[in-house]
């Protein structure tokens, strides 16, 4: 296979003699274009899949409806700031169980360790969202202005009528799905239909409107412009998922123990035993997305998309070579392969102890959450007591003490609940909307569907009674009976006067 | 200069140092990176001129869109008069007794008068306006001057032994001891009476005689104190000063008596409604019994050594 690859990037791609003359020092270099050709084969349609599907699940997601009664909204996943609530299908978060959604983004964060112990930088190369809209561009790209030689003849071409045509043509499209990336995202922070309606008819609210605009904006230079830049200069994980990286993670590898020296195949014909695998056809260069050469090592600029994987096998399947040139290896099975050991099956690269200690505590912790959101009670007490003053001496002699309960009635319909003092012997209470005369040891309050009933109770204990511990409990007066208990310290004078 | 080196495996000059064997190589950097540093610094300069910026001598530059942080504030505040005027309208408008019929009206008085609060009675009420001794407890269900919205009204405004004001509260205990009323061992005598009512202090029939004939006036024939005039209920588990014998013969002999300003000459009418209506909620509040007393400016009792 001739190199008759034009783009610039072949130019410093070859480097035939590199490291031989001090380079040039410039403090600024131009971007160097990326026109990655188009390839097919098995990460190649992995990755198509993998778009595929999550952009299905960001466009879709807040269509989903999920009948939660007349009391909330049917929105299946919604994040109601205003409301401050989280629902996700089944399940309703309210703020003081955030420890779920941190929960959530623990067990994210150890999940990225775990793909990254064993598979490397996977995420960078399929499922971060820079990934896929720059795939997805550069698709466009291709529909538009062609495969790699040809965007590279239009890139040098002089403006003429047909440039400023196909560019405008894709810099619309670039728009639109920009547009459409922000205005999805705002749907999941409000009822989906409702906000649609009134977005179009500019009766949402400013913040929508700014955040589609710079949602639209961020998407188009990202996506469309500055790319691999992206990964390569802007983006934090590249460092730290290198940092998870060791011995025994898969990479994407060249082999270059079996690859070098590079010849064509004729000349390798010509001189047998002499010359490697690689032909040097830089297939692998040509169809990366951020225009790097595995040939150099592993370097920063390497998402792990595999697609150099499915070109080499191509080159190596036409003329006839083993595939696999360019692969996922651990470095161990490097080693091992260079000293012509024969290779792992891949599942033993996937399981071991690290990927397996990771595994673990993203298990148990998932393990925990689920658990913790099956036995949670939809009812929760909370009591405040006053600390200025601690307590009030009554005209009676009696001791009298405030607080501010919170009675929490976290199902989508109203219910009775019924607070009771429990401890403090003698002790009496009653609300700021009640006479003291009718003070009790317990009393009903109707808390509506969904919401935080707060309350202001007054407690008097008799003449004599000692500060101690004592609680508040909590009972739904329905089916099912939820109780919750909180504890909490009735002040009074140290000693009886 | 040190001597260029060239990084074998990329063949990129490196920046010079070396950190355990560590060498950065000088990649350029990417051009946009130059246009964006520009960009801020256009940013900063149009910044600067738009709005306050340069400090100099006098004061600062202004900004040529006149845009201060303090007229903004001005702007806040004037925007929050607006919000509350009706509020504030509505209880000038609203006598006190017909506060609670309107809940809303009640609750907004409630927070503007803890606010109040906050700012003008917290030096002697303290800060939860538990008092202390001397300074009555605002919490609790013992009123001198009477605890329903009106009576508290009145108290603010009229303030306690205010020369200035007509109506002000007085109420006047004579200083028994240090001006020769009672001798030292008759006030030994009330003092254990006065304890006795509480149920301590050992009851005596001379003491007794002696709170009948010098106290009752005020404090009433059992010692349940006046509203009218300003008595402490000498019953009841609340002290003002203090429940201790020395305490109680200390007032006797030479009494303290606590003073209030008389805030309707400093506080519009609604601040004041605000006030007392934020007391009342303290937990305390009663609830109108009749017609609240007339402010009553007459001693009951022959005036000695008043202030
Ligand atoms: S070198 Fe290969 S794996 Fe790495 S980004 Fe380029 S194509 Fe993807
Ligand atoms: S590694 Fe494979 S794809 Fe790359 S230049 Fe060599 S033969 Fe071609």
């Amino acid at each position: 296979m001739a190199n008759l690859d034009p783009s610039p990037a072949t130019a410093t791609a070859a480097h035939p003699d590199k490291g031989a003359a001090a380079p040039e020092h410039r403090l600024y270099a131009k971007r160097e274009p990326v026109f990655n050709r188009r390839i097919d084969g098995p990460f190649r349609r992995f990755k198509w899949f993998v778009m595929v599907v999550t952009l299905a699940i960001y466009y879709a997601t807040p269509w989903l409806r999920w009948d939660r009664g007349p009391y909330a909204p049917d929105q299946a996943v919604l994040i109601d700031l205003a409301n401050r609530r989280f629902y996700m299908f089944g399940i309703e978060i309210w703020p003081h169980e955030f420890y779920f959604v941190a929960g959530l983004l623990i067990m994210a964060g150890i999940g990225l360790f775990l793909v990254t112990s064993a598979v490397g930088r996977a995420w960078c190369g399929y499922a971060c969202p820079q990934t896929v809209w720059t795939d997805l561009f550069q698709h466009i790209d291709r529909l538009i202005d062609g495969d790699r030689n040809a965007r590279f003849r239009l890139y040098k071409a002089p403006w003429g009528p047909s440039k400023i045509a196909r560019r405008l043509l894709k810099w619309a499209i670039y728009l639109a799905i920009s547009f459409a990336t922000g205005g999805a995202w705002i749907l999941y922070f409000a009822d989906a239909p409702g906000l649609m309606r009134d977005f179009f008819s500019g009766n949402a609210a400013p913040v929508a409107y700014a955040t589609v605009a710079i949602l639209t904006a961020t998407t188009f230079v990202l996506g469309g412009f500055l790319r691999e830049q992206v990964c390569i200069y802007m983006c934090p994980w590249p460092r730290i998922q290198s940092a998870m990286l060791d011995e025994k993670s898969l990479i994407v590898t060249y082999k270059n123990w079996r690859g070098e020296p590079r010849a064509s195949v004729k000349k390798a014909e010509k001189n047998p035993g002499q010359f490697g695998d690689c032909v040097d056809c830089n297939q692998c260069v040509a169809v990366c997305p951020t225009g790097i050469d595995i040939r150099e090592g592993p370097q920063i600029g390497c998402i792990t998309c595999a697609l150099c994987i499915d070109a080499c096998d191509r080159v190596m399947k036409d003329i006839g070579r083993p595939r696999g040139l360019i692969d996922y290896a651990t470095l161990e099975d490097c080693k091992r392969e260079q000293a012509g050991e024969a290779p792992r099956p891949v599942w033993r690269s996937l399981m071991h102890t690290r990927t397996l200690v990771y595994s673990g505590i993203w298990a148990a912790i998932g393990f925990a959450m689920l658990f913790a959101l099956g036995t949670r009670a939809r009812t929760d007490i909370t009591v405040a007591a006053d600390r200025n003053p601690p307590y009030m001496l009554l005209s009676d002699g009696s001791i009298r003490n405030a607080y501010t309960v919170k009675l929490r009635n976290m199902q989508n319909r109203p219910r009775d609940m019924k607070i009771a003092l429990d401890g403090l012997p003698g002790a009496v209470m009653w609300t700021d909307d009640m006479p003291r005369e009718k003070a009790v040891r317990d009393l009903i309050r109707k808390v509506p569907a969904d919401t935080t009933d707060v309350v202001r109770l007054y407690v008097v204990a008799p003449e004599g009674t000692v500060p101690q511990e004592y609680g508040f409990t909590v009972q739904s007066l329905d089916e099912a009976a939820e109780t919750d208990r909180s504890d909490i310290r009735f002040e009074g004078p140290e000693t009886s006067q | 200069m040190a001597k260029k080196h060239i990084d074998e495996a990329t063949g990129v000059e490196t920046v010079g140092h070396e950190w355990d064997g560590i060498e950065e190589l000088d990649n350029p950097m990417p051009r946009w990176w130059l246009w964006s540093f520009y960009a801020c610094i256009v940013f900063a300069i149009a910044y600067s001129v738009a709005y306050p910026a340069w400090p100099l001598i006098q004061k600062g530059t202004e900004g040529v869109l006149g845009w201060t942080s303090r007229g903004e504030l001005a702007k806040d505040i004037a925007s929050d008069q607006a919000r509350r005027k009706p509020i504030l309208a509505a209880l000038a408008a609203t006598p006190i007794e017909r506060l609670p019929d309107n809940p809303e009206l009640m609750r907004a008085a409630i927070a503007g008068g803890k606010a109040a609060f906050k700012v003008n009675c917290v030096q002697c009420h303290g800060a939860g306006a538990a008092g202390s001794s001397g300074y009555p407890n605002l919490n609790d269900d013992e009123w001198l001057w009477g605890g329903d919205l009106k009576s508290i009204e009145t108290t603010v405004i009229h303030g306690i032994r205010q020369p200035g004001d007509a109506k002000t509260r007085t109420s006047l205990m004579p200083a028994f001891g240090r001006d020769n009323m009672l001798t030292s061992q008759q006030v030994a005598q009330v003092t254990q009476h006065v304890l006795s009512l509480r149920g301590k202090g050992k009851p005596n029939a001379a003491g007794a005689q002696l709170f009948a004939d010098n106290c009752a006036s005020c404090h009433g024939p059992t010692g349940q104190g006046s509203r009218e005039f300003g008595a402490p209920n000498l019953t009841d588990a609340i002290a003002l000063y203090s429940n201790s014998p020395e305490a109680i013969a200390k007032q006797i002999n030479t009494p303290s008596h606590g003073v209030m300003p008389a805030w309707g000459q400093r506080l519009d009418p609604a601040t004041i409604k605000m006030l007392a209506a934020y007391v009342h909620s303290l937990g305390g509040g009663e609830d109108f019994q009749e017609a609240a007393p007339e402010v009553n400016n007459t001693p009951a009792v022959e005036t000695h050594g008043q202030p």
